[in-house]
């Protein structure tokens, strides 16, 4: 659905005959109805990606398809088939909710503006304030009708670039729910975020980017690569024999005491759980609790990013 | 060219809420109409003297021919008049482009807009058009009510005849639309640099500097407007829009809109 391949933006400088990359030789397959998270700090370069891919501005390097349509030779036909939501809801605010989908609409080429328009007022629930004028909507609303806009045309690619940026909880939970149900009527989402939370619970895969792909995989799979698979037992008491006499099993990669808990590090809990928890009872330890450690994608996320600067200062 | 008129409809939706572009656009040309209307009825008396010789540029006597003097001191007051039907399709697309420009600047609404498969020749055209045609329309709506209130401030046959004559239509239906799109092309390029709608408006005011030319030189009596002098001023005007649309086709990439309008 959207295939890059050695993707670079520069731009000229502050500075006479500068030059500044903004994206570098980035490289990346999103598969048809994927949530693709694309994460990096302010200034990494997601928005000019986002720009390139919606045939906004040309790279300076690089091939992509997007929908099968080639990157400076099919601009057209790519604006026509991919939707964006941009970074601030850019509405015209002097014109009603109505107005401004209709507008849209029409420059989509939608066959029927009217039923389109109706439809996405209703589905975002903003039909009964159709005739207010934007400017008069909360951030909330105001969000809701620009997501409004960049499906009117029913497009297969969607670009949501920071789709809950300065929305209070219930706002930014309402447009997760509707992202997860454009989920499941097959599109593509290409999502650019700040919110690691908001990637981790949407995207199927993510991609850590500051300027270059620093990593990409399901938020499972960098978990994985980035911490192993860790495994708390929560003992009533724990005896520092325990710890040793675990550490040795086979299975066991490394084994840690954190208070009265056992941290374990291994490959596979589901076949080497059992193992242990036999283990521990045999040593006369009270089991309370078993889970999985979960490392957040905060972590893994700026593992990335601060390893990225530490190895360019 | 339905998302020219789709474009076209969405800026007047818009622009014309803004209460400063409905004054210059409807009060403006209006008064423009009544205000030469009111100085040839409080002159009326004046003219219809005989007047002084004097008074008329030596190359205005000649244009006059036989024509009596007073009827021809009448005919030189009339023309001081004419530039401002070359003025009001200069600022009024002025002031409807930089409003309808630096609104989607600070509002950041072209991102979205530019993401449509419109295409730049017809966003170009779309917001040149919205300014252009309210800005023509009203000069010659203003120009058809200088025309039914001439007679009635006692203006003469033959200064009614000149205003009837080609030199003024010349003026009011070619060198206006033309002036019209010498302003929109440039308020659009100075609204591209600036964030304040009145900042473009000032600047690209200094167009009227040229027309003012015309009416100075025409008082001094360097000049008389006429149908060659006319057509020549239409076609200076007509190269120069065609070296600005050039310019502000490039202006309007896609590109150059997002990263270099600031």
């Amino acid at each position: 659905m959207i295939d890059i391949h050695g993707l670079s933006k520069t731009f000229q400088g502050a500075t006479r005959g500068t030059v500044v990359e903004a994206v570098s030789d980035l490289s990346l397959t999103v598969a048809q109805g994927e949530v693709f998270g694309f994460l990096g700090p302010n200034g990494a370069g997601k928005t000019t990606t986002v720009r390139m891919l919606c045939a906004l501005i040309a790279p300076t390097r690089g091939t992509a398809t997007v929908n099968g349509h080639a990157l400076g030779r099919a601009d057209q036909a790519i604006r026509r088939s991919v939707g964006i939501l941009t970074e601030t809801p850019g509405l015209y605010d002097r014109l009603s909710a109505e107005a401004n989908l209709r507008l849209f609409a029409e420059l989509y080429d939608v066959a029927d503006p009217a039923a389109a328009v109706k439809r996405y007022l209703g589905l975002l629930g903003l039909w009964d304030r159709r005739q207010d004028p934007a400017g008069s909507f909360s951030k909330g609303m105001r969000q809701k009708l620009a997501i409004a806009r960049a499906l009117l045309h029913e497009p297969r690619v969607l670009f949501l670039d920071e789709p809950t940026s300065g929305l209070d909880p219930e706002a930014a939970r309402l447009v997760r729910d509707f992202i997860t149900e454009l989920r499941g009527e097959g599109r593509t989402i290409f999502l650019t975020t700040h919110n690691l939370d908001e990637a981790d619970r949407l995207c199927d895969r993510i991609g850590i980017f500051k300027t270059r792909l620093l990593a990409v995989d399901t938020p499972a799979a960098l978990r994985r690569t980035m911490f192993g698979r860790q495994v708390v037992f929560h003992l009533a008491r724990l005896d520092p024999a325990w710890v040793t006499a675990i550490g040795a099993l086979p299975q066991v990669q490394e084994a840690q005491a954190a208070g009265e808990k056992l941290v374990v590090r291994l490959e596979a809990p589901e076949t080497t759980n059992p193992v242990i928890v036999r283990k521990l009872i045999a040593l006369g330890a009270d089991i309370q609790f078993v889970g999985e450690l979960r490392h957040s994608l905060e972590d893994i996320y700026l593992r990335f990013v601060n390893h990225d600067a530490g190895g360019q200062t | 060219m339905k998302h020219i008129r789709t474009l076209i409809a969405k800026e007047w939706a818009e622009v014309f809420k803004n209460r400063i572009v409905i004054f210059t656009v409807s009060a403006l040309p209006l008064l423009m109409a009544l205000l030469p209307l009111g100085i040839l009825l409080s002159t009326g008396g004046a003219m219809s003297m005989e007047g002084d010789v004097s008074d008329l540029p030596p190359s205005m006597l000649k244009a006059c021919g036989a024509i009596a003097v007073g009827d021809c001191f009448q005919i030189f007051l009339l023309n001081q008049f004419l530039p401002l039907f070359m003025m009001m399709p200069l600022f009024i697309p002025i002031a409807i482009a930089s409003y309808s420009i630096v609104g989607e600047k600070t509002t950041r609404s072209l991102e979205p807009l530019l993401a449509t498969p419109i295409t730049t020749e017809e966003l170009l055209a779309g917001k040149a058009l919205a300014a252009v045609i309210p800005a023509v329309l009203a000069t010659w709506a203003s120009f058809a009510v200088f025309l039914i209130g001439l007679p009635l401030v006692g203006a003469s046959g033959p200064a009614l005849l000149t205003a009837l004559s080609p030199t003024w239509f010349a003026a009011t239906f070619l060198v206006g639309p033309l002036v019209a799109v010498l302003a929109v092309i440039f308020a659009l390029m100075v609204s591209s640099r600036v964030n304040d709608p009145r900042t473009a408006e000032q600047i690209s005011g200094a167009l009227v500097v040229p027309v003012l030319g015309l009416t100075f030189a025409q008082l001094a009596g360097v000049l008389v407007l006429n149908v060659p002098l006319m057509l020549t001023v239409a076609a200076g005007v007509a190269v120069i829009d065609v070296v600005l649309v050039f310019f502000g086709a490039r202006l309007f990439q896609r590109e150059v809109i997002l990263t270099r309008w600031k």
